[in-house]
């Protein structure tokens, strides 16, 4: 198995679908003749052709409403948001078109929105954004967040087979930072499956994508003061795996949730709800929330530091638990 | 344009059949027997039964919520049309869905949202792929002159343009964006004149006209089909109701709903295919029974049609569930 980048192993599963099938498509900002702002198609205009690796107008709910339509029409288009935080843009187009077709009418959309999202670039209110939550609350979408390389590639390559509009959120963040092992040729990771990144027995730690390394520092520092954390990477959030979530409560008891946005109605507020409707009698202390605060995402660097998550702040609350 | 005797008696037939069915639409509606909104194309109707009526089968449309006529020329049938509006298992949507806000991917017609113009865009991303895979389809899109001037109406435009797919946008200019005066809607003297700034050929024809309408149409299929790109119609017409039914529209000058009482879609075609003897009195007296009698079966079989379960709401969020 070769090492390659969280980047390089989205790049590749775009790759071997449009080479595999002719209905795969990329539509998006720069993503054409340059390749991308990220570089993620850089190639993909010489060996597919303009056509199949499409440079829009500056037109983020007029693009995505095309694809929508070439998916109606049995494609399989990849819509590049040149930044998560640009899909504001095109929210009506997501949400009352992409999400409601099949339900509404029987309308098949399949199709994937890639959202290069996240902090620690230095990107500011508007290109650091975490917008998944704003999606959260929107039957008929899926959502998946990977945070390794492997299933980088494998759950993109399940999202443009499925037959429903998935988000596929890629960190910026993890883009060149991260190297991981990935086997040669063809693999899916199932969508709706989480998976436990690190065994533990003392505290669930759930969380999803650039957090997961937070929760993995975390780990690793509080080795030594006999407090051991189980990971549990959720991978899909849209729909959530709450068998997964609960197998983790279960064997540890104890839960902190770990995420990226703002803190009011994230993902953790979902998780929280569901363990404490069905997993009450198996809790030993409160479901602490570890999370960005109720801010845009600042600037400055002593701003954005202190606005991310950090394997800090995951220690502090793993020693609060720790002594229920 | 040289349009057939049968071509000219389907649209004629067509234009009666959408009256007819919203007419009855209109009745239960005010029995109180359609919950929540009733929308008609009265006085409308040659817009979409014309721009529907110059298609191929296997083009699609992305049509708006004036547009039943397109739903019947393309295959939905009376029967489903009104059991959509009783909300039964037998509508187009099997319930999920009311009234026109409905769609069939197998009769190649997209599902209406409210948020009018959203289905420009798509209408173009249908074309993106007929000229990704070189099939000479076409797609027709179509709102109202109050979705001209939502976002995705430009941003369509200007898309299809630069890419120069098979698209032809329809845009039903009936004056009236539910309370609004087009006066006061934009600044242009014609919806036509937007398209110019996206380098779209556009053309404005009589709404009223269901020969004019099928016949633009036609030519802008054309063109499309031959790689030519998307073209613009603007069809002048009136709302001769309120935008739903609820709505006795009391904003509308009386004269100006007067005026273009005499200018009705029907009376049109019946003074066309009788004064040039393409038909008789009596063909279009039986066009009119068949009508009166599919319509008449249509809401039988709606109102004996079951209602869903309850619980089947849960079904189709996903394509494929997870």
């Amino acid at each position: 198995m070769a090492e390659v980048t969280y980047l390089e192993a989205i790049k590749q599963a775009l790759d071997e679908e449009m080479t595999r099938d002719n209905n795969v498509f990329i539509l998006g900002e720069d993503v054409g003749y340059y390749g991308g702002a990220f570089r993620v198609t850089e190639g993909f205009y010489e060996k597919y052709g303009q056509w199949r690796v499409l440079d829009t107008p500056l037109s983020e709910s007029g693009f995505t409403g095309a694809a929508i339509g070439a998916a109606l029409m049995g494609m399989r288009p990849v819509v590049e948001m040149q930044f998560a935080d640009f899909i504001s843009c095109a929210f009506d187009q997501i949400v009352s078109v992409a999400a409601k077709n099949n339900y509404r009418w029987g309308g098949k959309t399949p199709m994937v929105i890639r959202a290069p999202f996240g902090g620690f670039v230095h990107g500011g209110a508007f290109h650091s954004a975490c917008p998944e939550t704003w999606f959260f609350n929107v039957p008929g979408l899926k959502m998946v967040a990977p945070s390794d390389p492997y299933d980088a590639k494998g759950l993109l390559k399940a999202a443009i087979r499925d037959d429903d509009p998935v988000i596929y959120f890629e960190h910026k963040f993890l883009y060149r930072r991260i190297k991981g092992e990935v086997p040669e040729g063809d693999y899916l990771v199932p969508l709706g499956k989480a998976k436990v990144v690190r065994e533990g027995k003392d505290i669930s730690v759930i969380t999803y994508s650039a957090m997961v390394h937070t929760a993995l520092e975390a780990a690793q520092a509080l080795e030594g003061e006999g407090i051991s954390l189980e990971i549990v990477d959720l991978r899909t959030l849209l729909p959530l795996d709450k068998e997964g979530i609960y197998a983790s409560v279960r064997k540890t008891n104890r839960v902190i949730i770990l995420y990226e946005t703002p803190r009011t109605g994230g993902v953790g507020a979902e998780v929280a709800a569901l363990i404490s409707e069905e997993m009450f009698g198996h809790l030993d202390g409160p479901i602490l929330r570890v999370s960005a605060p109720d801010t845009p995402v600042p600037y400055s660097p002593p701003f954005e530091e202190f606005y991310l998550p950090k394997a800090e702040d995951v220690i502090k609350a793993a020693r609060k638990l720790a002594a229920y | 344009m040289d349009i057939s005797k049968n071509d000219l008696l389907q649209l004629y037939y067509y234009l009666k059949l959408t009256r007819r069915i919203e007419d009855r639409v209109t009745a239960l509606y005010r029995q109180g027997r359609i919950l929540g909104g009733a929308w008609t194309s009265n006085g409308m109707e040659a817009i979409s039964v014309g721009y529907a009526y110059a298609l191929e089968k296997e083009d699609v449309i992305a049509p708006y919520f004036r547009d039943m006529g397109a739903f019947l020329v393309r295959g939905i049938t009376p029967q489903r049309v009104m059991a959509q509006y009783l909300g039964k298992k037998t509508g187009i949507t099997g319930g999920k869905e009311g009234n026109v806000h409905a769609g069939d991917i197998h009769l190649g017609v997209f599902g209406f949202p409210s948020h009018l113009a959203d289905n420009y865009p798509v209408a173009v991303g249908a074309a993106l792929s007929f000229k990704i895979r070189g099939e000479r389809r076409v797609a027709a899109a179509c709102t109202g002159e109050g979705g001209t001037s939502r976002g995705d109406f430009h941003e369509a435009l200007n898309m299809a343009s630069v890419w120069k797919v098979p698209v032809v946008f329809f845009c039903n200019n009936n004056q009236y964006a539910y309370s609004t005066p087009f006066r006061i809607q934009m600044a242009v003297k014609d919806v036509a004149e937007r398209a110019k700034a996206y380098a779209i050929p556009s053309e404005i024809v009589d709404g009223n006209d269901v020969v004019a309408v099928y016949s633009a149409a036609k030519n802008a299929y054309d063109r499309a089909r031959k790689g030519e790109g998307p073209t613009f119609i603007e069809c002048k017409t009136m709302r001769m109701h309120g935008h739903s039914e609820h709505d006795a529209a009391k904003y509308v000058p009386r004269e100006l709903l007067e005026e273009w009482k005499k200018k009705d879609p029907i009376m049109n075609m019946e003074r066309y295919l009788l004064s040039n003897k393409t038909a008789t009195e009596e063909e279009l007296k039986g066009i009119d029974e068949r009508v009166t009698k599919e319509v008449d079966e249509a809401e039988a079989f709606a109102e004996k049609s079951p209602l869903p379960e309850g619980r089947d709401a849960l079904e189709g969020v996903y394509a494929t569930p997870v």
